[in-house]
């Protein structure tokens, strides 16, 4: 199954969250990722969804969202065509002092992520990147033992150009 | 600036804008501001004896008229009553708008007695909800609600009003127009998707018309058969649609589905084409999905763009109105046709080689008890075609499908998509309110019966004279059956010893109706005869019937339509048919 990544503009009303999700939940649709957030339009809202299923399946997702009231609009952003970030915090253990701490960083410099909290026993990285590119930061910082880790759904928009 | 007034009076205001003429409901604290109003209003308040009975009501009077039906209920308790028949409502996508009380806005999400989060409850059961907080909002969310309820592909949708919005004083404008931005019209068929069915029509050897509901909520019948005639196909209606084509006419073969007729099941699955038209290929309609008319392709109209594809694939999708559809189709297919027109003759021996060797019938019991299926036919034989019957869920349900004639759309009024035993007699209650110069027959086994039999209370008080026909087989018959078939009739809480208790007659006769007994087959005409004569109170005639009738044919659920059963462990001799 592919993950497919949804932009959906709603009225920026009480309770269309729980209707996204309850239309999600009740007709057996797994989300993966779910980001909300305000548009240039206070009265409209965006809600990213990034959902894992087959292609008529997505047709339905698509089909029956559509059908809610509060739901003004839905695109399917495939990555070829948009630009899709992911935010994430991230608290590594520093067990070996210095010695791990470089090599943290390096991994760090790698990815262009940074720190934004430094302690002898920790460090919290902040990252904003594309999603296979967060992921290969979180599967080099796994070794070092993640302690906490948040991280946003996925955000995206449309490219301008699209060649 | 309008009128001031409270909340509550902008609400029964906006309900008559709306052109509300009755409503069903039970008051209670948070909607108590609505019900002084109501005492001055022109609108018919029909005080019914439970929720569920004034939501199946506002569902019959809808599917009777083609109007919006209206209930109306207190926060909690009154509200989650109401969840039955909404949901019930939503599937049949019946036109019905629920209205109840909620506790003022500042107690919501405290616990507050009587707080029941009916909004978040009926979200995934209504084609959309509102909680209303603010007096200001009240108009609005009552014209958008009829709006959305009655159009597109019409369904529940609840209004819940908090009741300080109900006392807050206001100033009360109906509003102009509605905008909803993300409410879609779909009723224009796309131009290519009429020229591409018609083409298919063209080509096609082996037609059905695959008539649901649909077409009755779009008042298409007339459209209908100038369709089939055109087209020449055989017709099958859906427990939904029943009506919508003539139960009489030639090209009709049956109902499809479960205990549809050997005639409709077997012409869908043999079929080169189905015409789908405002039909949602249920489970109970396909049988086993993956065997369902292996050799169709598929023209799907419907208003709904979500239905499409859902359960089956559609090689034309036919996105709109379907009475639209079906005008539109009418030149496109014969314009068609003045080029070539396939010949039906051999696709229309066989249709016809199953339907006079199959046709729905039944054995009359050995023992001289009455017969279910006898009742229901000899009912439907006496009434006159205008008339309309409600049934409950099961067995007689089925009976009252299969054997009665129907001729009319809106004749004929069941919970098909959702199944809700108790259904009957408040339909009946809500469809002779809207109909009141037609006799309307509520078609009830004893299970159902009781589950919402006090509505007969409502009727015989409101001068409501609808008639019961009691098909009291003293159990669950339906669940009895699967329970003979698939469970070596070991009977697990199926029989409800209800012979004489309740005393049917007699329970009819305290409720303030007539209570007419009958029990043998030499009977049943004169007793059908002395209730049609009672059209003053409502009348409750208890059939004690055979209890182990059994409705057949039967494709057994989960299996393959080719499966289909006409009697136990009895096949259609198929290597006698051409197939
Ligand atoms: C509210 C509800 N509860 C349970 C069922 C399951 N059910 C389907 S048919 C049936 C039996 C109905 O019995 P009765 O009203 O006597 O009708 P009969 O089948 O005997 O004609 C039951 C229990 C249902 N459909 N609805």
């Amino acid at each position: 199954m592919k993950t497919h990544t949804l932009s959906v503009l709603v009225e920026n009303q009480a309770g269309v969250l729980a209707r996204v999700s309850s239309l999600f939940s009740r007709r057996g649709y797994n989300i993966e990722a779910l980001s909300v957030g305000p548009t240039q339009n206070s009265e409209i809202s965006r809600i990213t969804i990034s959902v894992n299923v087959e292609g008529h399946a997505l047709d339905q997702v698509i089909q029956q969202l559509d059908k809610l009231v509060n739901v003004i609009d839905i695109i399917e952003l495939p990555a070829s065509t948009s630009h899709q970030v992911e935010l994430i915090l991230v608290r590594v253990a520093v067990a070996n002092g210095a010695s791990d701490q470089k090599k943290i960083e390096s991994v760090l410099e790698k990815h262009g992520a940074h720190v934004v909290e430094s302690t002898a026993t920790s460090l919290t990285i902040q990252q904003t990147a594309k999603p296979a590119e967060i992921e290969a930061l979180i599967s080099e910082l796994t070794p070092f033992g993640i302690m906490e880790l948040t991280q946003s759904g996925v955000v995206a928009m449309g490219r301008t150009i699209t060649s | 600036m309008g009128e001031e007034m409270t909340g509550a009076q902008s609400l029964i205001r906006s309900l008559e804008n709306a052109g509300v003429d009755v409503m069903f409901g039970i008051p209670g604290g948070a909607i108590l501001p609505a019900y002084d109003p109501i005492y001055d209003s022109k609108i018919r308040h029909i005080l019914v004896r439970h929720e569920q009975g004034a939501g199946h009501a506002a569902t019959g009077y809808a599917q009777a008229t083609g109007r919006v039906g209206t209930c109306i209920a207190t926060s909690g308790p009154g509200a989650t009553n109401l969840v039955t028949p909404i949901a019930d409502a939503q599937m049949d996508s019946v036109p019905m708008v629920a209205i109840t009380g909620q506790v003022p806005s500042s107690a919501i999400g405290t616990d507050a007695f009587q707080e029941a989060d009916i909004r978040g409850i009926t979200m995934p059961i209504t084609k959309h909800n509102y909680l209303v907080t603010r007096a200001v909002d009240i108009p609005r969310a009552i014209a958008e609600a009829y709006h959305i309820a009655a159009s597109g592909r019409p369904g529940a949708v609840l209004v819940d009003v908090a009741k300080d919005a109900l006392q807050e004083k206001v100033n009360y404008e109906w509003p102009k127009n509605i905008d909803l931005p993300g409410y879609r019209d779909h009723s224009q068929p796309v131009p290519q998707s009429i020229r591409d069915a018609a083409a298919l029509i063209a080509q096609s050897v082996r037609p059905v018309l695959y008539v649901g509901g649909g077409v009755i909520k779009a008042n298409a019948h007339k459209e209908l058969r100038a369709l089939a005639e055109l087209v020449g196909a055989p017709v099958v209606t859906t427990l939904m649609a029943r009506g919508a084509f003539p139960d009489s006419h030639q090209l009709h073969v049956g109902m499809p589905g479960m205990h549809g007729s050997v005639a409709a099941v077997t012409s869908l699955q043999k079929a080169d084409l189905l015409i789908t038209l405002g039909a949602r290929f249920d489970d109970r309609v396909t049988g086993k999905l993956s065997t369902f008319a292996p050799g169709a392709k598929v023209i799907h109209a419907d208003i709904d763009p979500a239905e499409i594809g859902k359960n089956r694939h559609a090689d034309v999708p036919v996105i709109g109105d379907v009475r639209l559809t079906m005008a539109q189709l009418l030149p496109a297919v014969k314009a068609e046709f003045a080029k070539s027109q396939p010949d039906l003759t051999p696709w229309w021996k066989q249709v016809e080689g199953w339907r006079t060797t199959y046709p729905v019938g039944y054995d009359v019991p050995s023992d001289g008890s009455l017969s279910p299926q006898y009742v229901i036919e000899r009912l439907g034989k006496i009434s006159d075609p205008d008339t309309i019957y409600t049934a409950g869920v099961g067995q007689h349900q089925m009976w009252a499908s299969q054997f009665i004639s129907y001729e009319k759309p809106r004749t004929w009024l069941n919970s098909g998509g959702l199944g809700t035993m108790g259904y009957a007699v408040p339909a009946a209650m809500g469809a002779k309110v809207g109909a009141p110069d037609t006799t309307v027959w509520a078609i009830d086994g004893d299970g159902c019966f009781q589950m919402t039999n006090q509505e007969l209370v409502t009727c015989a008080i409101n001068n409501i004279p609808i008639k019961v026909a009691l098909i009291n087989n003293e159990s669950l018959g339906m669940v009895r059956q699967w329970q003979t078939l698939f469970y070596n009739q070991r009977y697990s809480n199926t029989d409800l010893h209800s012979k004489r208790v309740p005393d049917f007659a007699k329970l009819a006769d305290a409720m303030g109706c007539i209570g007419l007994r009958c029990e043998r087959p030499e009977d049943v005409d004169k007793t059908i005869e002395a209730a049609m004569a009672i059209t003053d109170q409502p009348v409750v005639v208890d059939f004690n019937v055979f209890r182990d009738a059994m409705v057949w044919p039967m494709v057994a659920a989960g299996t393959s339509n080719d499966d289909i059963m006409i009697a136990r462990e009895l096949a259609p001799d198929w290597d006698s048919q051409e197939l």
